[in-house]
């Protein structure tokens, strides 16, 4: 095989990877949306904020610590040492479901009939408050995330691969991140147990009720809110996966939150409502937008086109098909 | 019974129909323009022409911008920041190669770019509507601050990446550069604000704007009427990044000086912060777009004041306060009242027309 | 096109010309070899049980569906489908089943959006609002007012529409239609879910707009007295199909028509 060939592998190899990330991402989006109508512009910072709560809590941190210190001229700021991850992860995903509980509690309950784009700006503001309380909390400083996940490039990879170029040339091996490869076991075991919990439970079969017709689904006595708790709990769950994964890579900051409007592209590519819309929209994202990175960016040899290629591509691909992906042609009614 | 229009009437249309029908109205807003005009100019000093007069201005240029394209047409932008460091980076480049002209042009030709690559921006909407348009006006976002960070010829191959107002005149006082004053940086941006305020209060009671708020309210029953959608959006599109164009363009000229686009122009730093400023002032109504920028400009210096000065928190902290409270006031507006505080504004108002009378 | 040509056509003489009208939505038929025509200065009434098509027939005749096959014959040229906007500026006017009106503006702005296409004025002027703009701006004010008026609107001019009640909106939806001085005015059911007096209310508006501004009415409704009482001409369609058309009291005697209302099957 020529050197050239096994870059193209490498790169949508690894593309593939950042993808079901994206794909992860995407699926909490899809969920919210499904239902209970709502944009959840605030997924990135659930995923921030789920991060900093398991920072916090596997350390030991005293919440709001800064603050308490400030105003009482204490000085907290450990209550414990270092806990397992396990059960950081266990204490994450209480608060996760507490969380999802308070919202819709106190905004949502408030904002039924609203219209969308109203609630979709009231998600905006949940982010600032979210990321506000998350800082208030736990501090605003870059923080390491280690829940035991392997990380660092894979040798048996590279070493499987590098007696495959052609003989003479140059080549190394493929590169790919052990943590990536964990991404993507987790995210694939996640998206199939989502998809068969919708498929084969009780909850599941009301969820999908409610996401055909909420006026429908109430009438025969299913619980919208306990459904948004629900929903907006296993988003939360799927935003603490990913902020586990991110943050493990890059450290818990606030920069997180912003990976969120990087799967945004694949919402506009597989549509607001598909799961498997998300599922390949987010791998076709991330091929495209490695691929993109290296044969076009490296063409002007200026670089970082990966902020915003997603989002033309998703654009460009809309302009021919404007249902999206998996989406069903769309009548106007009057 | 303060604020009554009983024994006023309008005689014709035209009169019906002015920007201010109630003579109340009137006065109170030429005593206004008054005190802008003759009293602040004599008495500003360079903390209130920095922290607070100039930035209210420049914020509710850009937020009337907004507030057409959100409040008026019903196109949610997350695109602000782009477009306004297109209405910077405009005037950094005329500026440097046209040295001799002038910086009243300078700033409008920098709208008119803005306007140009609105329209551009704006063509996905024809086939796109709501939170789908929502999420591609981000493409806008991301793509141009990432147009001006990373092609050299924007910022004159400065390595820094920076760009730096140079010092420019209107009837012979500076009011770009470190040396301008601060009646002149205040004026200049007063005149824009209040022409182009005046303006888009004309378009909004007109022809244009009646078509923007159909196409918001009901697209398809606006096209049975013979409003054309693709035009009318994308002239929502072209004014509001007029708009937001000359904002963008004064706050590089007038206001910062000097500024890099990352950081500038941020999503975070432009886009959400104008966004709120026309949900807690009021969609689609211009005293919103004012109500809004005052408040963004007001509560940082209040809530400063209030944690740092006196409970004694850092500026950390309260800083972070200060991103919470913002949201919980976005949600709370958006719960209790959707229209902000232009529609607060108009029932006190009418409180004050049946006052002492409940009702 | 213009204008102009309609008012050229003698009344009582074909307006519009409907040939074999089909549409399907994805397999689903809506309509099936629809014909009928609709004569200038008339009352003409679509009736026919839920689901018969006839808001599909509406929305064919302004534009808003395009057929499957067919021809549509508007004013003596003979084309395959109308666009929206050109039935608008043809002079075609309507109302809708499921009200469409701009929630958010008043009653007096809803009204003034029906004369939008005979604002004149470029942006530039728009934004000056002096001198023309100003006069354009009042010349139709007065024209709507005058819509106001007619359909005793004045104590909710300045009310936003989303708060009116529905009887009033219905109104409000005429009054807009009628604010374009329309030649054909297309009603969908605009006395659904009124009582008696707000019927003859109605019936009023539709019966003067059609004597004294000589205006053409399509009409869509399901009150079998008002339909009887105001139209010229029906035609009756079922399942897509037209099932006959006539004048009432040919209608009121024809068999298919007594069988699709009672249910009774024809096979």
């Amino acid at each position: 095989m020529s050197v050239e060939l096994l870059n193209f592998i490498e790169t949508v190899l690894n593309g593939l990877m950042s993808g079901i990330m994206y794909s992860l991402v995407a699926l909490g989006f899809v969920l919210i949306f499904k239902a209970s109508g709502v944009f959840n512009f605030a997924q990135g910072v659930f995923a921030l904020f789920a991060a900093l709560t398991l920072v916090g809590f596997q350390t030991g941190q005293v919440p709001f610590s800064h603050l308490i210190n400030e105003l009482f001229g204490t000085k907290l700021h450990h209550w414990y040492p270092e806990i397992h991850s396990f059960l950081a992860i266990i204490f994450t995903i209480i608060t996760m479901i507490v969380l999802a509980w308070i919202i819709e509690r106190l905004v949502l309950k408030h904002l039924v009939n609203q219209e969308p784009i109203i609630l979709f700006m009231a998600t905006i503001g949940l982010a600032f408050v979210l990321e506000g309380i998350g800082d208030l909390m736990w501090g605003s400083d870059v923080k390491v995330l280690d829940v035991g996940i392997p990380s660092g490039g894979s040798e048996w990879l590279e070493n499987a691969t590098i007696g495959l170029a052609a003989e003479g040339s140059e080549y190394y091996g493929m590169y790919i991140d052990v943590l990536n490869v964990w991404a993507t076991v987790i995210a694939v075991i996640l998206v199939t147990a989502l998809a068969l919990f919708s498929q084969y439970t009780k909850t599941g079969r009301a969820l999908r009720a409610v996401a055909d017709d909420h006026q429908a689904a109430l009438s025969v006595g299913i619980s919208l809110r306990t459904i948004w708790v629900f929903v907006w709990a296993m988003s939360g769950f799927i935003a603490m996966v990913a902020g586990i994964m991110w943050g493990t890579e890059s450290g818990v900051q606030f920069s997180l939150s912003l990976i969120a409007l990087k799967a945004l592209p694949v919402l506009i590519l597989g549509g607001f409502t598909s799961i498997p819309g998300a599922i390949i929209g987010g791998l076709l994202i991330g091929v495209g937008e490695k691929l993109a990175e290296i044969y076009i960016g490296g063409l002007f040899d200026i670089g970082a086109i990966e902020n915003w290629f997603a989002y033309f591509m998703a654009l460009v691909f809309l302009l021919f098909r404007p249902q999206g992906l998996f989406g069903e042609k769309i009548i106007e009614r009057v | 019974m303060i604020y009554k229009e009983t024994g006023q009437y309008n005689s014709n249309y035209r009169s019906d129909h002015a920007i201010f029908p109630l003579m109340q109205d009137k006065i109170a807003f030429s005593l206004l323009m008054l005190v802008a005009f003759l009293f602040v100019p004599f008495v500003v000093d360079s903390y209130w022409e920095k922290a607070i007069l100039v930035p209210f201005l420049i914020y509710s240029m850009a937020a009337i911008g907004l507030n057409i394209l959100t409040g008026y047409c019903g196109q949610v932008s997350l695109g602000t920041g782009g477009f306004m460091a297109v209405g910077a980076f405009s005037t950094y480049k005329l500026m440097t190669t046209y040295p001799d002209l002038n910086i009243m042009i300078i700033v409008i030709i920098s709208g008119f770019i803005s306007a140009l690559v609105g329209i551009l921006f704006g063509l996905p909407s024809l086939r796109i509507k709501g939170f789908y348009l929502a999420v591609a006006t981000l493409a806008s976002q991301f793509f141009l601050v990432w147009l001006f960070n990373k092609v050299p010829w924007f910022y004159n191959y400065s390595d820094t990446g920076q760009i730096t107002v140079s010092e420019r005149t209107m009837f012979g006082v500076p009011v770009t550069g470190a040396a301008a004053p601060p009646y002149a940086t205040y004026l200049f941006c007063l005149v824009l604000v209040v022409v182009f305020g005046f303006a888009a209060k004309n378009m909004i009671r007109s022809k244009i704007g009646r078509s923007w708020m159909a196409i918001r309210d009901m697209d398809i029953a606006a096209e049975i009427i013979g409003v054309p959608p693709l035009k009318t959006k994308l002239t929502a599109f072209a004014i509001s990044s007029f708009y937001i164009g000359i904002s963008g363009s004064l706050y590089f000229a007038v206001y910062l000086g000097a500024l890099e686009v990352t950081e500038s122009f941020d999503i975070m730093a432009i886009s959400f912060p104008v966004l709120f400023m026309i949900i807690i002032g009021g969609l689609g109504s211009m005293l919103g777009s004012f109500l809004g920028a005052a408040f963004i400009v007001l509560l940082p210096i209040v809530l400063k004041n209030f944690m740092v000065d006196l409970v004694g928190l850092s500026a950390v902290t309260a800083k972070h306060f200060e991103i919470t409270i913002w949201g919980l006031l976005m949600v709370v507006f958006l719960i209790v009242e959707p229209h902000g505080l232009a529609r607060l504004w108009s029932i006190a108002k009418e409180k004050l027309r049946r006052w002492p009378f409940p009702y | 096109m213009s204008l102009s040509k309609i008012k050229n056509i003698p009344f009582g003489k074909n307006i519009i010309e409907l040939k074999n009208i089909s549409l399907s939505f994805g397999g689903v038929k809506a309509l099936t070899e629809v014909s009928f025509e609709v004569k200038r200065g008339e009352v003409f009434a679509i009736i026919g049980p839920n689901g018969a098509g006839k808001s599909s027939m509406l929305n064919v005749i302004n534009g808003f569906y395009k057929p499957t096959s067919g021809k549509i014959n508007f004013a003596g040229q003979e084309r395959l489908q109308m666009e929206p906007e050109f039935a608008a500026k043809s002079g075609i006017a309507r109302t809708f089943q499921n009200i469409a009106l701009f929630k958010g503006m008043s009653t007096l702005d809803n009204l003034m959006t029906g004369r939008l296409l005979k604002q004149k004025q470029n942006l530039f002027m728009q934004a000056l609002y002096i001198g023309p703009a100003e006069k354009e701006e009042t010349f139709h004010r007065e024209k709507v007012e005058r819509v106001i008026d007619f359909l005793d609107l004045q104590s909710i001019r300045r009310t936003p529409v989303g708060s009116l009640p529905y009887g009033l909106q219905k109104r409000v939806e005429l009054g807009r239609a009628l604010a374009m001085e329309p030649e054909i005015l297309l009603l969908d059911e605009p006395m659904a879910g009124m009582n008696v007096e707000e019927k003859q209310d109605m019936s009023r508006f539709v019966l003067t707009a059609n004597h004294e501004l000589k205006t053409t009415i399509v009409l869509i409704e399901h009150d079998m007295s008002v339909v009887m009482d105001i139209s010229d001409r029906i035609v009756v369609l079922d399942y897509g199909k037209k099932i006959g058309s006539g004048k009432p009291e040919e209608i009121r005697i024809n068999k298919a028509v007594i069988d699709a209302y009672l249910g009774v099957s024809n096979d």
